[in-house]
């Protein structure tokens, strides 16, 4: 039996999702089942003056419709920590419907709950709300005066400024600097099933079935909001239909749901329709970037200057860290890297897929990238001469395959023999060019310890359990081989189950950790496992292994023998047999090494485009993508290439083809965001 | 110029009023006609996940864009949340869960796992139904046909080659 794991296998959940078997939370079938509805404000701020709620509550089928005038007090106030922590996760730190301050648009201001889905949409149809309107923010250039540094990002985790040397003068002795500024609109996830909850109550307990990326962090965020014991909330989700970091967090909607079911005595879902999707899971931050870099003409780098200007709620100082991982990736003994806010009428923004590099390390690359013109350097060649031996503390890297990667996608791609010069290459009406970028992308530690349970049964089946859960990632996949490997069975003898808060604790997968910290924490779950009943049969007298060293006994196919030996040995269910065992267990967990472990901690890779465009008509076409990763140990190629061939897709996409934008409404308007994706014929990228 | 206006009323077209309360409709839904009341403005992806329990047609945007509602009227692609559940009275629905014929699985589900060709499985049951429906149609024969005639499904997890790859090899091993 050869291992499983580095295998090329498919999806365990594959024929679940190809048949549509696959239950997502709005699909979860629940007696007395009631539906929920928001009412978002129209103004983004102000104040509700008036609910008419007459018309709501004589529709037919409804049942209750919940205003800050009816609905209870949330017990704590909330207070924004990311999810990767391990602790209640609330996307800002403001829950609606408290009072009558409405601070941006499509803030709840109701929820109506009737018996339909479609009585539950016509009724919030109905709510009449008058507001009284004050001047709002919801644009950086509407109030970029008031631009602050704030001291901490991300729920206090980050420094919002990190500097070592002298810029300025590292400015000064440069032989030639580039100075790069760019603007970005805001993105949102769009994740193709909106989030979606639904809430039942038995008694003082609540079971809730979310559409998260942390089952954990939604289960310790509700009971905060409302002040209930943690044991008292189970949350289950079993498919996830994308998140992209949309998911990440704990927002309003999921505790107004269970507040909903509360008081209608009912179960209760709740699902956003696409148009609240835009104002009520987070969203990218509207941002403008600039870089100034000073080098030397042999391309060493004096200074490294990289400021970040973003739009943030009135609530919190967010932004996705921008400059944590440019400002490592190449030695320069000048740095600085700073975070600026604006506040605004926006809920507070929040992860999307690979935040704060996505958008960091385009501008960073897009300076090397000119710098690499400006200095006559091939652009690959310039990475090689500037990237740092250690990160900026110098400590080693935990592994660095920068310039592997380089090479190999440098070769793949053909790039050694493109003409560099700009606009010398056609195609008919097409101008052609090629480009690369260095990619590096932050291994977080914050979590906590992370744990999972193996169990076998006496006929050499197994189950393995832990609280991740399956948003399209593989984690399932992976984690089945991971724990096949480790008891020594064939992967269709292990079932691994995920999703649900009774199930040993890991963090919500976020921030590319999910691989690492879970298969860790199963590995060794499954690995005790094995080494409990190799212990049992070697103490055995009766066991053919009795008296061998444990370290001599290896397991396959739920049968342990000696190595040196193989016809030595005797299955899993036999020895569990003679002690009158139908199943054994174990826990297994995993803890993180601390935060400031001597080790620079990033993962790089290298991406090469060809690109085509018409220079008359502004047209863009991606024609090749070709990337090369050293994302550490690979679980399964298989679903490894498709999350990083999704990322390249999202990573160009990012630039060239996203964006929402907030309209300016007319007096007593309607304020309405917007987004375009466009979706041309995309290249195969070859990872 | 008069205009020539041709109308075909089928026996199946009801004429009187229904609504605005529940009506029955007989719906005929992978090759089972089910009985169910629904109010006129219910649409057939409602009614398909609400009233019968067919999951499998997934709600993406509710407003005709992701195309992850896709099902077949007639054999047709149509997007299941613009159709209205009374429109399909006697026509025949096809759905996702009634594509395989039989107890395997049809050669575009196979493919689709073979290939990767999705991740979070949620736009999935649309991009099948599309797949299958654009090699009957004649709509895949180059890569841009297969990228043109199928953009009307999203997928937000970006499996776009692999959806590709899996429409190319159902289609060379069908020709």
């Amino acid at each position: 039996m050869s291992p499983v794991v580095g295998q090329e296998v498919d999806r365990v959940d594959g024929p679940a999702k190809v048949t549509g078997a696959a239950r997502y939370t709005g699909e979860i079938v629940l007696q007395d089942l009631a539906y929920g509805a928001i009412v978002g404000a129209t103004i983004p701020s102000g104040r509700v003056r008036r609910i008419e709620l007459d018309r709501a509550l004589a529709a037919d089928g409804v049942l209750a419709v919940l205003t800050h005038e009816n609905l209870p007090k949330i017990a704590e106030p909330p207070h924004l920590l990311p999810s990767l922590v391990g602790a209640a996760a609330p996307g800002e730190s403001f829950f609606p419907m408290q009072d009558a301050a409405v601070h941006y648009a499509g803030q709840p201001v109701a929820v109506v709950v009737a018996d339909s889905h479609e009585r539950a949409q016509f009724a919030a149809s109905l709510v009449r709300v008058e507001y009284d309107r004050t001047a709002s923010v919801t644009t950086i250039d509407e109030a970029r005066d008031s631009a602050y540094e704030p001291r901490t990002l991300f729920g206090g985790l980050m420094p919002a400024r990190m500097a070592h040397g002298d810029v300025d003068a590292g400015l000064a002795v440069a032989d030639l600097r580039v100075d790069v500024a760019y603007r970005f609109a805001a993105n949102h996830h769009n994740a193709l099933e909106t989030s979606a909850t639904t809430a039942a109550w038995d008694g003082d307990r609540l079971t809730l079935y979310d559409s998260t990326m942390g089952i954990r962090a939604t289960q310790l965020t509700v009971a905060h909001l409302l002040g209930m014991p943690v044991s008292d909330v189970r949350v289950v989700t079993h498919f996830v239909g994308g998140g992209f970091g949309g998911k990440a967090m704990t927002w309003p909607h999921v505790t107004l749901a269970a507040m909903a079911a509360r008081q209608v005595d009912r179960p209760v879902r709740l699902m956003l329709t696409r148009t609240q999707a835009f104002t009520s899971t987070g969203h990218r931050e509207e941002q403008e970037q600039t870089m100034s870099l000073g080098a030397r003409r042999d391309g060493t780098l004096t200074a490294l200057r990289h400021h970040k200007l973003s739009l943030t709620s009135p609530f919190d100082d967010w932004a996705e860290p921008a400059t944590g991982t440019t400002t490592q990736v190449y030695a320069c003994p000048n740095v600085e890297g700073v975070h600026r806010l604006v506040r605004g009428n926006v809920m507070t923004s929040t992860f999307t897929r690979g935040p704060g590099e996505t958008v960091g390390m385009f501008v960073l690359e897009t300076a090397m990238d000119e710098l690499a013109y400006a200095l006559g350097v091939d652009p690959v060649e310039l990475r090689l001469r500037c990237h740092a031996d250690t990160d900026p503390r110098g400590n080693p890297w935990s592994s660095d395959g920068l310039a592997e990667c380089l090479g190999v996608a440098a070769e793949s791609f053909g790039w050694s023999g493109r003409d560099p010069r700009p606009r010398t290459r056609r195609d008919g009406d097409w101008l052609i060019g090629t480009g690369m970028a260095a990619a590096a992308y932050p291994v977080a530690f914050f979590m906590p310890t992370q744990r999972a349970r193996a169990r076998i049964y006496a006929g050499g089946d197994a189950v393995v359990q832990t609280g991740t859960q399956e948003f399209g990632t593989g984690v399932t996949t992976v984690m089945t081989q991971v724990a096949a490997d480790a008891l020594g069975l064939p992967m269709d003898a292990v079932r691994f189950e995920a999703g649900d808060t009774d199930l040993p604790n890991t963090s919500a997968a976020v921030g590319s950790s999910g691989a690492m910290m879970v298969s860790a924490a199963v590995h060794n779950a499954a690995a005790g496992l094995r080494d409990q009943l190799v212990a049992m049969a070697v103490a055995d007298a009766d066991s053919p292994l009795h008296g061998a060293d444990p370290a001599e006994v290896v397991v396959e196919d739920g049968r342990m023998r000696l190595r040196s030996r193989p016809g030595v040995g005797e299955t899993y269910g036999e020895v569990m047999g003679r002690h009158h065992l139908e199943d054994a267990e174990a826990l297994g967990s995993w803890t993180p090494p601390p935060p400031d472990t001597p080790h620079g901690l990033l993962t790089f890779g290298a991406q090469f485009a060809e690109v085509a465009v018409d220079p008359e008509l502004g047209l863009v076409r991606v024609r090749r993508l070709g990337g090369a990763f050293a994302p550490g140990r690979v679980l399964n190629p298989k679903t490894a290439r498709s999350q990083l061939m999704g990322g390249m897709l999202w990573g160009w996409a990012r630039p060239c083809w996203r964006a929402t934008g907030w309209t300016r409404p007319p007096a007593g308007g309607t304020p309405r965001a917007w987004a375009t994706t466009w979706c041309p014929s995309t290249p195969t990228p070859r990872t | 110029m008069d205009l020539e206006i041709s109308v075909a009323v089928t026996a199946d077209t009801r004429t009187e009023a229904r609504g605005p309360e529940s009506a029955p409709a007989a719906l005929t839904v992978n090759g089972a006609t089910y009985l169910v009341g629904v109010e006129p403005r219910v649409s057939l992806l409602d009614t398909l996940r609400e009233h019968l329990d067919l999951t499998g047609t997934k709600k993406g945007c509710d407003q005709g864009t992701c195309g992850a509602c896709t099902v077949w009227v007639d054999g047709r692609r149509v997007l299941a949340c613009l159709t209205l559940a009374l429109s399909c009275e006697g026509h025949e629905v096809t759905t996702i869960e009634g594509l395989s014929d039989g107890g395997g699985l049809h050669p575009m589900q196979k493919a689709f796992i073979k290939h990767d060709a999705f991740q979070c499985g949620y736009c999935t049951p649309g991009q099948i139904m599309s797949a299958v429906a654009l090699i009957a149609e004649g709509n895949a024969g180059t890569d841009a046909d297969i990228a043109e005639y199928m953009s009307g499904n999203i997928c937000r997890c970006a499996a776009y080659p692999n959806i590709r790859a899996a429409i190319r090899e159902v289609r060379d091993a069908t020709a």
